[in-house]
């Protein structure tokens, strides 16, 4: 990999990011020019208040003005204050991006590994019973909106027959530490978990078995075969490996919607991570917040996709020298 | 004296064009025809176009509002009230049902017409233009792509005010640039083939070559991609819904969800109110997803020919 | 007289799709002994490759292979998966056409090589580096390319590394499948000569497919034609070439002028019509509808192949022993 095309890739994602920054900007200041009034539409609020909360934003100043400040204040991480906690911005996101990434990021390793070995199967038997079972379940599970397959499981697991718990990330008042401490947090991340999981499931079964399908034609198989090789070892050296490198893709980028990939799963179960704080700052509505986890979230996706451009060009010889 | 003998053969050259597009249609209708899961899924999404069109017939709109129920129970089960119970306002869930059906797909279908345009235009564009405008219009897409979906429709409906023009125009606003990027592919495949060179050739302009080669090509895959766009604003519009950003006024599958949550159906037991309109997404996802796909393996070019 | 390497008797082989079971060759009969190069010609679509794959036993699953293959004795088609992975390669090789698809694009070539070599003969690493080395210089390439990956090479360099791969286990028999179609006429030149030297420096046995006629006769001894899944005609390769006595095989020869002969440069004549479709061939003699002298008889005959000189045969009614 040359230096070249390290430095063209993070260049771009540098740009990208300005981008989102400036986005950002433009969708809370001049999309909408009086955010404040809109965000609290039939609400009462004293001209006071309004007049505190616009002189907080910098709203009472000039529009490059409040660029130039807003610009400043992001390259120093400052988001502002919530409105609801009067916290800053930074340090609530920091409370709770760790368990957000415990969740959605087991989730996404569990639903890829899972959803390879599928696609795999289902392509190696292509046309059979096996295929169709594995193929319209994961599809079923694809076509359900995650919140909606959540809500199922909670009714049924939580709710009717109590197994798990219905919410939140440790019993209430439970003042168990260590082990236990654990085990109740891994009961309590179990039905969200499983959720974001069936609900990932499908796309990766999905696009692994067209992938694997699309290689099964390759005539390098042929020669393998035909130098003797045994048809699982070709499988395996020759036709899983290039199959991958789609998924790669995918589940690279995935990582990226690690931070926001569960908003309203998260909300279903009160999992306090970011998708929760997510909907909160909806519901509040809590401006600073709903900013700074906008811009969090896409910096996420910029950086994944930084990561997968380098890590394909690792993986696959004839992106480097292209 | 001319315009005697011009009518007649510029008539004649429509009417072939017309018969051959005919034809075409016809072999397509023959293919998908043959396609099972295609063919399953055509029919279940007429049922609910149906159901949605009929729904004033079968349910009257006065099952939807808490103020014209009163009389009657709340937390029916479907056994006790109507065929599908009632929420904890009375309100009736086979109304609500049918009449968030229509909400639904007009949403979805809608927001997937507003994409197209966007994409198509953006994409053809590009393609077309190349140069110093395909450069821009292509930064301009990758940057949308990277933004994360799901959080900038959330943004962007915040911001906006509650309506359904609204959430149709933040699904537009997100999911374009997957489309321009298609869009944009297949058009600089065409311009690569030969009879667009010769056409260039023969001193066809710009315009001519966009409607007459480039437009014809691409729209097959434009039709396909359409199929398959429409499962993800539904699925986006549910979700806005849920988290509370759809329009008031108005019931959706997604609403209904939003509102059975927030009203503790969980807690009730009260199945009836949150597995249909669950159910209603899933099928009509289901649905589309499956005309696409049969859509796609004959109309796109890289997949029929592995076949 | 000695026994043939490889003796095939009436083999048949239908493909299954989705419109019925396709028959793509058609009892044929090939014998080609030790040290031999026996030529195999026809356009494409006329079996050839189909050919090519069936001694191997590589077509896809579900299709229909009929008839008998004698590997020095032993009939390829009835072999166990163990004694069948242990006979291809380290027994017959084949020099597949289009090096670019046939190499795996993400496995660097030596390693490639080497898997060969690894599982007939069970090499440690450096001794397998020695011979991938060593077949690479044989083949004219620098020992260094096994470090290169399939795209890093030019077209003709791919095509000698597939010579030294189906050289790595010294095979009796070598099938070369089109080996010079997707080269230049330089390069073509050079690896036909690459060919023939190493074929007779080690005395391989030698099926050589190609639709170019003229390649064939200064490489082969023998020569079969083929048109539609059938041998239409066979003998030694310089009979065939200046007396043809099929009248495809003319129209075959005649398609290739040979350079210098201004008599076939002024009047360059091809073939009327297309090769037919192997789900819907025409009765009786398949090549009647483009045959410039067809008889009455030829769309009913039963056409054989009949002796039609001292030492080659043709399946035309013209030969036909009254």
């Amino acid at each position: 990999m040359t230096f070249r095309f390290v430095s063209r890739k993070v260049l771009g994602s540098l740009a990208t990011l300005l981008f989102v920054v400036c986005f950002n900007f433009f969708l809370f200041r001049v999309v909408e020019s009086d955010p404040v009034s809109a965000l609290f539409r039939g609400r009462n609020i004293s001209q006071q208040q309004r007049q505190q909360l616009q002189h907080d934003f910098g709203l009472d100043k000039s529009k490059p003005e409040q660029f130039v400040r807003y610009l400043n204040q992001t390259a120093h991480l400052n988001f502002g204050f919530s409105f609801e906690t009067r916290q800053p911005v930074t340090s609530e996101i920091s409370a709770r991006i760790g368990r957000t990434i415990t969740l959605v990021g087991i989730s996404t390793l569990l639903s890829t590994t899972i959803g390879i070995w599928l696609g795999i199967i289902a392509a190696w038997r292509r046309n059979t019973p096996t295929d169709y079972v594995v193929t319209s379940t994961t599809m079923a599970f694809y076509a359900m909106p995650d919140f909606w397959l959540g809500l199922l499981l909670l009714a049924a697991f939580a709710e009717s027959f109590r197994w798990f718990p219905t919410g939140g990330i440790v019993n209430v008042g439970s003042g168990a530490t260590g082990l236990s401490h654990l085990v109740d947090e891994a009961k309590h991340l179990f039905l969200p978990g499983l959720t974001l999981t069936l609900a990932y499931l499908g796309e990766y079964t999905l696009i692994m078995r067209s992938s694997l399908l699309d290689t099964m034609g390759e005539d390098y198989l042929t020669l393998a075969r035909a130098k003797g090789l045994r048809d699982a070892t070709v499988r395996r050296r020759h036709a899983v490996p290039n199959a991958l490198l789609p998924i790669v893709t995918l589940a690279a980028v995935n990582f990226g919607f690690v931070l926001s990939g569960a908003i309203a799963v998260e909300s279903i179960y009160s999992w306090p991570g970011l998708g929760l704080a997510t909907y909160n700052a909806i519901r509040a509505p809590d401006l600073p917040m709903l900013q700074g986890l906008f811009l969090l979230f896409s910096a996420a996706v910029i950086v994944a996709n930084l990561a997968v451009d380098l890590l394909y060009a690792y993986l696959d010889p004839r992106v480097r020298t292209a | 004296m001319t315009a005697e003998v011009a009518t007649p053969r510029v008539v004649g050259r429509r009417r072939i064009v017309w018969i051959r597009r005919r034809r075409a249609l016809s072999r397509v209708w023959r293919m998908y025809r043959a396609s099972k899961p295609g063919m399953i899924g055509l029919v279940v999404l007429l049922v609910f176009v149906v159901l949605a069109f009929a729904a004033p017939a079968l349910a009257s709109s006065s099952g939807l509002h808490a103020i014209s129920t009163v009389q009657n129970p709340t937390w029916a089960s479907p056994s006790k009230f109507g065929p599908l119970g009632t929420d904890n306002l009375g309100r009736t869930i086979g109304a609500q049902f049918l009449w968030g059906s229509r909400i639904s797909l007009f949403v979805g279908l809608a927001a997937t017409l507003l994409t197209m345009l966007i994409g198509s235009v953006v994409g053809i564009a590009a393609g077309f233009f190349g140069g110093r405008i395909e450069g821009v219009l292509m930064r301009i897409t990758e940057w949308f792509l990277v933004i994360p979906f799901l959080p900038l429709a959330i943004v962007l409906a915040s911001v906006l005010s509650r309506s359904l023009f609204n959430i149709i125009l933040v699904i537009a606003i997100t999911s374009w640039p997957f489309t321009a990027r298609l869009i944009r592919a297949q058009v600089l495949s065409v311009k690569e083939r030969g009879y667009v060179d010769r056409s260039r050739a023969l001193g066809a302009s710009r315009w001519h070559l966009t409607t007459r080669h480039i437009v014809p090509n691409v729209a097959p895959l434009i039709l396909a991609n359409t199929t398959l766009t429409v499962p993800i604003a539904i699925l986006t519009e549910t979700t806005l819904s849920f988290l509370g950003l759809g329009d008031p006024s108005r019931a959706s599958w997604g609403k209904m969800l939003n509102e059975a949550f927030d009203a503790g159906a969980i807690g009730q037991h009260a199945w009836w109110y949150y597995v249909p309109p669950g159910l209603g997404i899933m099928l009509v996802v289901l649905a589309f997803t499956l005309c696409g796909q049969a859509l796609e393996e004959i109309l796109n070019p890289r997949l029929s020919e592995r076949a | 007289m000695t026994q043939p390497l490889l003796d095939v008797r009436n083999l048949s082989v239908s493909y299954r799709t989705k419109s019925g079971p396709v028959t793509a060759v058609r009892d044929i009969d090939l014998q080609v002994n030790p040290g031999e190069t026996v030529g195999l010609a026809g356009e494409s679509g006329c079996g050839k490759s189909t050919m090519a794959n069936a001694i191997l036993r590589l077509l896809p699953p579900g299709t229909r292979v009929e008839g008998e293959i004698f590997f020095d004795g032993e009939d390829v088609l009835t072999m166990k998966p163990g004694r069948l992975r242990a006979v291809r390669w380290a027994e017959m090789a084949v020099v597949f056409q289009g090096a670019l698809h046939t190499l795996n694009p993400v496995q660097r070539i030596g390693r490639q090589i080497g898997e060969a070599i690894e599982l007939h003969e069970n090499t440690s690493q450096s001794e397998t580096r020695k011979r991938v080395g060593a077949l690479l210089e044989q083949v004219g390439l620098p020992a260094g390319r096994a470090n290169d990956y399939p795209h890093q090479l030019s077209g003709g360099q791919r095509q000698r590394v597939m010579i030294a791969m189906a050289l790595a286990c010294s095979p009796r028999l070598l099938i070369a499948d089109e080996p010079t179609t997707a080269l230049d006429v330089m390069v073509q030149a050079q690896v036909l000569d690459l060919l023939e030297e190493l074929q007779r420096d080690l005395g391989l046995a030698m099926i050589f497919i190609t639709h170019d006629l003229s390649v064939l006769t200064s490489v082969c001894e023998r020569l079969a034609v083929m048109y539609a899944g059938r041998i239409v005609e066979e003998g030694p390769s310089a009979t065939v070439f200046s007396r043809p006595a099929h009248p495809y095989t003319r129209a075959l020869i005649r398609a290739f002028p040979t350079i210098g002969d201004t008599a076939s440069r002024m009047a360059p004549s091809g073939l009327a019509g297309d090769p037919p479709d192997p789900a819907d061939l025409p009765s009786g003699c398949s090549f009647h509808p483009r045959c410039p002298v067809m008889h009455e008889e030829c769309p009913h005959l039963d056409v054989e192949l009949w002796p039609a000189g001292p030492d080659s045969r043709a399946a035309c009614i013209e030969v036909r022993p009254t």
